[in-house]
């Protein structure tokens, strides 16, 4: 940190006299007359800026790469180079200042570059979290048979170590509390679209539609305290305990209801979009036809829009099968097979955040896990987001 | 034979009852997301309202000079020997002297009565005390806490029954404890301090505030925003208005919708992976945060962005290039001053994404206990790097502790972030039905 000060100071300090400097230049070199210069002062200054300080900050960023690549230590040479680079920079560009030197052009160039990194972050974003999961999934699997993990049916780490770790059991889960979340969203959220897009007067739909929205902004970890607090012991004293299924509060179906709750306004507001897309002509037809309203949506407008709906409805499956807070708090930690849906089990996400927080060694297979649970978790959802999308933009083709 | 048209065929009538059920159905729908929605709410307010009140018991407490300062001479080093466990007899006898002083008589051990003043009331009155140790050797009057389970019977979540079985409480003191309510003694009231004070231990719910979590999520949205939004800003303009259509640029766009689609703790272990493990950068720092929110909302900010940029009419860029503005001109002088508008409303709703999260926080350590209120900039640690913990980690912290004052807690931290999270969004939709144009 304190190798970085003295260059930062040195790069701030030259922009700024850059800036002034620059601009003084153009006007002696173009003798008072600004006409004479082919390109404006400021933007002369604006080139000294960006020439002075883009260089230096570049090296800065690809050099604390480098060490931590290296594992070099910073050194004086590096200090020296970065400074060297911001007066090059500055030097050069106020050099290059006469009256037919054409620094927007240059100036913009920068900016140009500026404007591409940025956009090239995403890109790295997904190449760090493929790379930072992949990497450590190998080490997990030097250590680890992935055979075992992946078709062992027993989960049951321990940190001396000789753990069983299958994700068979925690992909159960995952799986079970998604499809209850589903089957409870799916038809809610399908025909709360229906009914604002189709039968809703627009007074009707003002309201609802908000409120609805209101769910999608609410943050998880309140569904989950909800879950925890409310739904959880209702579901126990009123259903589970009297049916003799079970006496846990936190279970399978607390976490799937819950998620439901969450994904309704996931499903409504893409099917809504997806049902308005469906051109008035195909339901005019219809009408005119002699069918009935309820006789349109059912055989004209639902499948003219079935790939969207199932698009949007494999969306709200991934976000089911990623949904973190809602099941730490509301499904338990007891890695199980069973189809009691009273009983506590618990998923990918849920073993994710236990095996990462608290005491970690990244040398043990308990903690490694993490990351190759993580990466089915990625490779699952990412899998289904490009299934989803694709069907969705495929469909969109077919009207515009 | 014939029939009238005025009245329906059996056909006609089944074909309209399945209209009406089908009506019904959606209409049946809207209810259950409504009446979701209420529940959820109540549930919230209902456990979380009282969080904001809190038991005080007011205590002329007298401050003996031989047990809080041997020197005589109010010496701090000699006076801060004198732990809290020195201060709570002095307190349990200010509690004593009120009670015989109201007539109130009780059976009472001294533990008992000990118990109903909170663990925290010794070291708010020793921290006075070594604030201004001319207070020693004086009676002063402190409005001191109650113990959480006397402080949950005014709220009603500690009953007489629920007492009886209790090791920390008894309906005896319970009573002591109305009878002093009765007297004006002991109050419950509006509680400024949850806002302002840091964590507290499990046995002290009473004394736990939410100051340090809301400290450590600003610095985050401060993080998030000097980051988000001109990265996300500057990749929309390159992607909508320079980029050439060809496969890199397919790829980013494919690659960013995805992106906005990956579960967030992904992130959390993205920035486990790289921020702490490979850059070495604090671990439950407000930075290592920002900067995982930072690459989580971007996709956010970018889509809306996108549309913003897009909807900005081609004639402005036309009319810029054509009195002979370049083209980054065109965009950074006419193009994004008239997106602004729509670029703000998607970044507040952005930052209000990235406020609610919790997942990625709890891999990226900001679970810890942390009751320092964390300094913006440290020469060790850099700018943002003492460890913190943000609210809606706070809220995860609480529901994991056994006393069951922290449901409430949790409950009324969610209830400022729900706040918070109204405000923004209101921001948002005020900017965008007050700046938003049709062209």
């Amino acid at each position: 940190m304190q190798s970085l000060t003295l260059p930062l100071l040195v790069i701030l300090g030259l922009t700024i006299t850059g800036y002034f400097l620059a601009k003084t230049r153009a006007l002696q070199v173009a003798g008072g007359d600004i006409r004479k210069l082919v390109s404006l002062p400021k933007q002369h200054a604006l080139n000294t800026v960006l020439a002075t300080a883009i260089p230096p900050l570049a090296a800065i960023v690809l050099f604390s790469l480098y060490r931590r690549l290296a594992e070099a230590e910073g050194s004086w040479l590096f200090t020296l180079v970065v400074i060297a680079l911001a007066v090059t920079g500055f030097a050069l560009s106020l050099i290059g200042i006469k009256t037919e030197s054409r620094a927007r052009t240059f100036a913009e160039r920068w900016i140009m570059g500026l404007l591409i990194f940025a956009s090239t972050i995403a890109i790295m974003t997904t190449v760090g979290i493929v790379f930072s999961m992949l990497f450590e999934t190998f080490n997990f699997f030097e250590q680890y048979d992935w055979r075992d993990f992946f078709f062992s049916a027993n989960w049951s780490p321990n940190f001396r170590g000789n753990s069983d770790l299958g994700i068979l059991p925690l992909l159960w889960g995952t799986l079970y509390i998604s499809f209850i979340a589903l089957t409870f969203a799916v038809p809610i959220g399908l025909f709360a679209a229906i009914y604002l897009s189709e039968y809703a007067s627009s007074r009707m739909r003002s309201v609802a539609k908000p409120a609805i929205e209101i769910l999608a902004g609410i943050p998880t970890i309140v569904y989950g305290l909800f879950a925890l607090v409310t739904v959880g012991p209702f579901l126990r004293d009123y259903f589970a305990s009297p049916m003799g299924l079970g006496q846990s509060a936190s279970s399978v179906m607390t976490a799937g209801l819950v998620m439901g709750i969450m994904l309704i306004p996931f499903v409504s507001s893409l099917s809504d979009d997806i049902i308005n897309a469906v051109p008035q002509a195909m339901r005019d037809g219809s009408f005119g036809l002699g069918a009935t309203k309820s006789e349109t949506i059912r055989q004209v407008v639902i499948p003219a829009a079935l790939p969207g709906i199932v698009g949007a409805i494999l969306l709200a499956a991934s976000r089911a099968i990623g949904e973190t807070m809602i099941v730490v708090l509301g499904a338990g930690a007891a890695a199980r097979l069973s189809l009691n849906p009273f009983e506590a089990m618990t998923t990918v996400t849920v073993k994710i955040v236990s095996q990462l927080t608290g005491d970690t060694d990244f040398a043990s297979p308990e903690t490694l896990v993490a990351f190759a649970l993580g990466l089915t978790l990625f490779v699952i959802t990412l899998g289904l987001n490009v299934f989803a999308l694709f069907i969705v933009r495929k469909y969109r083709e077919q009207y515009e | 034979m014939s029939t009238s048209l005025l009245t329906t065929d059996a056909r006609t009538k089944k074909r309209n009852a399945a209209e009406a059920r089908f009506k019904a159905y959606g209409l049946g729908a809207i209810i259950v997301a409504m009446f979701a929605l209420v529940i959820l709410l109540t549930s919230v307010l209902g456990n979380g309202l009282s969080s904001f009140k809190q038991t005080f018991i007011a205590l002329e407490v007298e401050l003996p000079e031989d047990k809080l300062d041997k020197s005589g001479v109010r010496d701090l080093a000699v006076m801060s020997k004198v732990t809290t466990i020195g201060y709570a007899p002095i307190l349990r006898n200010a509690l004593l002297a009120t009670l015989a002083e109201q007539g109130i008589e009780t059976e009472l051990s001294n533990k008992e009565i000990s118990n109903m003043i909170s663990k925290e009331a010794a070291a708010t009155v020793r921290n006075r005390v070594l604030g201004n140790p001319d207070l020693v050797g004086q009676t002063v009057r402190f409005d001191v806490l109650a113990s959480g389970r006397i402080d949950g019977f005014f709220k009603g979540r500690v009953t007489m029954e629920s007492a009886a079985l209790d090791n920390n409480t008894s309906p005896e003191a319970l009573e002591i404890a109305q009878a002093l309510a009765d007297a004006g003694i002991m109050q419950t009231k509006f509680n400024w301090n949850f806002f302002v004070w840091p964590d507290a231990s499990d046995q002290r719910p009473e004394a736990a505030g939410i100051g340090v979590a809301i400290l450590g999520s600003l610095y985050m949205m401060l993080v998030v925003l000097c980051l988000a939004l001109p990265i996300g800003v500057a990749s929309s303009i390159y992607l909508e208005e320079f980029a050439p259509k060809n496969r890199w640029t397919d790829i980013i766009e494919v690659n960013i919708s995805n992106l906005a689609a990956v579960p967030s703790i992904v992130f959390g272990i993205l920035g486990l992976a790289i921020f702490i493990n490979f850059m070495e950068f604090n671990q439950s720092s407000p930075l290592v945060g920002g900067l995982v929110l930072t690459l989580m909302t971007l996709p956010t900010i970018i889509i809306s962005t996108r549309a913003a940029l897009k909807s900005v009419p081609p004639s402005i860029r036309d009319a810029a290039l054509g009195v002979g503005a370049s083209k980054m001109q065109s965009v950074f002088h006419h193009v994004l001053p008239l997106a602004a508008p729509g670029i703000l409303t998607g970044t507040i709703i952005g930052l209000a994404q990235a406020l609610g999260e919790t997942a990625p926080l709890l891999l990226i350590g900001m679970v810890a206990f942390v009751r320092e209120y964390p300094a913006a900039f440290t020469p060790e640690s850099g700018l943002f790097g003492e460890a913190s913990t943000a609210l809606p980690v706070q809220v995860y912290n609480w529901t994991q502790r056994a006393d069951p004052g922290f449901v409430e807690r949790a409950s009324g931290a969610i209830i400022t972030l729900l706040v918070f999270l109204l405000i923004m969004n209101a921001v948002a939709i005020y900017l965008r039905r007050r700046f938003e144009r049709r062209w």
